[in-house]
């Protein structure tokens, strides 16, 4: 179908990390079933070095939510957390080559999606973070998102 | 494999109606208004098929009017009823939630104009009666409009009572044949029908050709303003070729109509209990009372788009009436109307079959179906919560 990069095509039809992770160090699930998109991002991270070393996604969703979460796993992993929560929406549908317009909202819940596995994972080892690098930057049009 | 299973979105057009068209477009190929004879060839075409749609619906070529398809039928005929029903100082309107959006959007439009737009609750079955529509009518009630078949879910209207309902309380009857024409007997006077719209492109003939049926004495307004063509009522140099192949489609759908309900149910049947025996499916619309290609079936923890798009990777044409096929934000008015939740409605699957779909295609669904369900159903969120018993199962 035309309706989709070949990219988007690839990673929807061949999902990178898709899975669970049943020893998580941070699980994070953002949209609602009731909009027909939900998003979990399972977190792997090395306590010494901050560096995540594995990710997994289970998503229920349209083929561009499963292309975005698959994307965006692979842009964090062996990553930083602090690099991985400047993963941006944009940076995910550009590489997947571009997203429709009405399917940008997908690459949002992916952002989301990151961002809620690391604050999981610092509120589960106690660590302290600045609540602005967690911020959600308001450009999220999905629904069930309070801004 | 290929599988064209959307049929109810459109389908193939004929050979017989090809047939019938290409000749319209280099040797009849007159403007029908014009006074010479190659005009006057296809003012005889013109006639033919107005005549062949007349008689096959059972009413009179004068009340036969061709449009530019489904949605201009319905927009003229709920026009033209309101209209009517102003003059005589009703504005009511009673139809249905799970109309198309060629009827729904056209009563909003009324309802700012001034109407008043009742419409019907959809019965869990998919099926709604001429009792509810009894009750709702009121003395300022001037048209009553349900569809004979939904196009998502295939149910078959009581239309005959409907009508019977309408024609004692002095109401006009409308009813938006476009996915019963050609597939489910039709007949304007013994349903008592007074306004009927159809459209070719859903029994084997070509796109943009429609028909409006409105019985004598009911004066259409326009929607096209124009030259006095279809008896000033629809302005507009006609569509030839696209009308002679509607007529043939429509006269080889008509003629072949049971022959074709008998081989499509049995196939439609395989496909509902195949599909349903899926964990936590369930079939939309009463089982039996519906369009002898149409299935529709919810899965419950997956979303309808990643399924269409598998299904198209192998081959198999389909439709789905979640939120990201439907275009917005939420998922097919039908299916919520039927009383689906959002959740489920999102994993809606379409299957709509014609006579030119093979058995060995009906087992080629059945065999691809399942593992792209699970495969999706493992990927889930949804799909893992219900299964941990975290969240409610609703189907
Ligand atoms: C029930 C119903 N009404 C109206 C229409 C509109 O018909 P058309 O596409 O010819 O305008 C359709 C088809 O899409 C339909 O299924």
């Amino acid at each position: 179908m035309a309706l989709y990069s070949d990219k988007v095509m690839d990673h929807f039809q061949n999902p990178r990390n898709v899975g669970k992770m049943e020893d998580a160090d941070g699980v994070g699930e953002v949209g609602n079933a009731k909009c027909g998109d939900i998003m979990r991002m399972y977190i792997k991270v090395d306590p010494a070095t901050q560096v995540i070393t594995d990710v997994k996604f289970n998503t229920f969703g349209c083929g561009s939510a499963i292309a975005s979460s698959s994307m965006a796993t692979e842009m964090i992993k062996g990553k930083s957390i602090h690099e991985a929560l400047k993963l941006s929406n944009k940076a995910v549908a550009e590489a997947l080559d571009g997203l429709p317009a009405h399917k940008m909202h997908c690459s949002v819940l992916a952002e989301e999606a990151v961002r809620a596995a690391v604050k999981d994972y610092y509120d589960r080892t106690g660590q302290a973070y600045d609540p602005a690098e967690l911020a959600c930057d308001g450009h999220c049009e999905s629904c069930g998102h309070e801004h | 494999m290929n599988v064209y299973a959307d049929n109810a979105a459109t389908t193939a057009v004929s050979d017989t109606a090809l047939a019938a068209m290409l000749p319209c477009f280099q040797e009849i190929y007159g403007n029908p208004s014009s006074l010479h004879s190659p005009g006057q060839r296809a003012a005889e075409r013109l006639a033919a098929a107005r005549e062949t749609f007349a008689r096959r619906l059972g009413g009179d070529p004068r009340e036969i009017t061709f449009t530019s398809g489904g949605s201009e039928a319905d927009n003229q005929a709920l026009r033209s009823a309101a209209a009517l029903g102003a003059r005589k100082g009703k504005k009511h309107i009673i139809s249905t939630e799970f109309e198309h959006h060629a009827i729904l959007h056209t009563l909003e439009a009324l309802e700012k104009a001034g109407y008043e737009v009742t419409l019907l609750d959809i019965p869990p079955d998919g099926v709604v009666t001429a009792e509810q529509v009894k009750d709702a009518l009121r003395p300022d009630t001037c048209l009553v409009s349900v569809m004979f078949a939904n196009n998502e879910i295939g149910t078959i209207q009581p239309i005959p009572e409907i009508g019977r309902v309408c024609r004692e309380a002095g109401v006009l009857f409308h009813t938006d044949a476009v996915q019963a024409a050609g597939h489910l007997p039709i007949d304007v006077q013994a349903m008592d029908i007074d306004l009927l719209s159809l459209s070719a492109h859903k029994f084997h003939g070509p796109k943009g050709v429609g028909v409006l049926y409105a019985r004598k004495g009911i004066p259409l307004v326009n929607v096209i303003y124009g030259g006095a063509q279809e008896r000033g009522k629809r302005a507009g140099t006609e569509n030839i070729p696209g009308i002679c192949g509607a007529a043939a489609a429509f006269e080889e759908a008509c003629a072949n109509l049971e022959k074709n309900a008998a081989y499509l149910e049995p196939l439609r049947d395989k496909l509902i209990a195949g599909l349903t025996a899926i964990p936590h499916t369930v079939l939309n619309g009463d089982p039996k009372r519906r369009l002898p290609g149409n299935v529709n079936v919810c899965f419950e923890g997956i979303e309808g788009e990643s399924l269409l798009l598998l299904l198209d990777g192998k081959g198999i044409a389909a439709s789905s009436g979640s939120a990201c096929t439907s275009g917005s934000l939420d998922p097919s008015h039908v299916l919520l109307a039927l009383g689906r939740p959002h959740e489920v409605a999102h994993g809606s699957l379409r299957l709509s079959l014609c006579e030119y779909n093979t058995p060995e295609e009906i087992d080629y669904i059945l065999a691809e179906v399942p593992g792209i369900v699970s495969y999706l159903r493992e990927m889930s969120p949804v799909w893992d919560e219900l299964e941990q018993g975290k969240r409610p199962h609703l189907i």
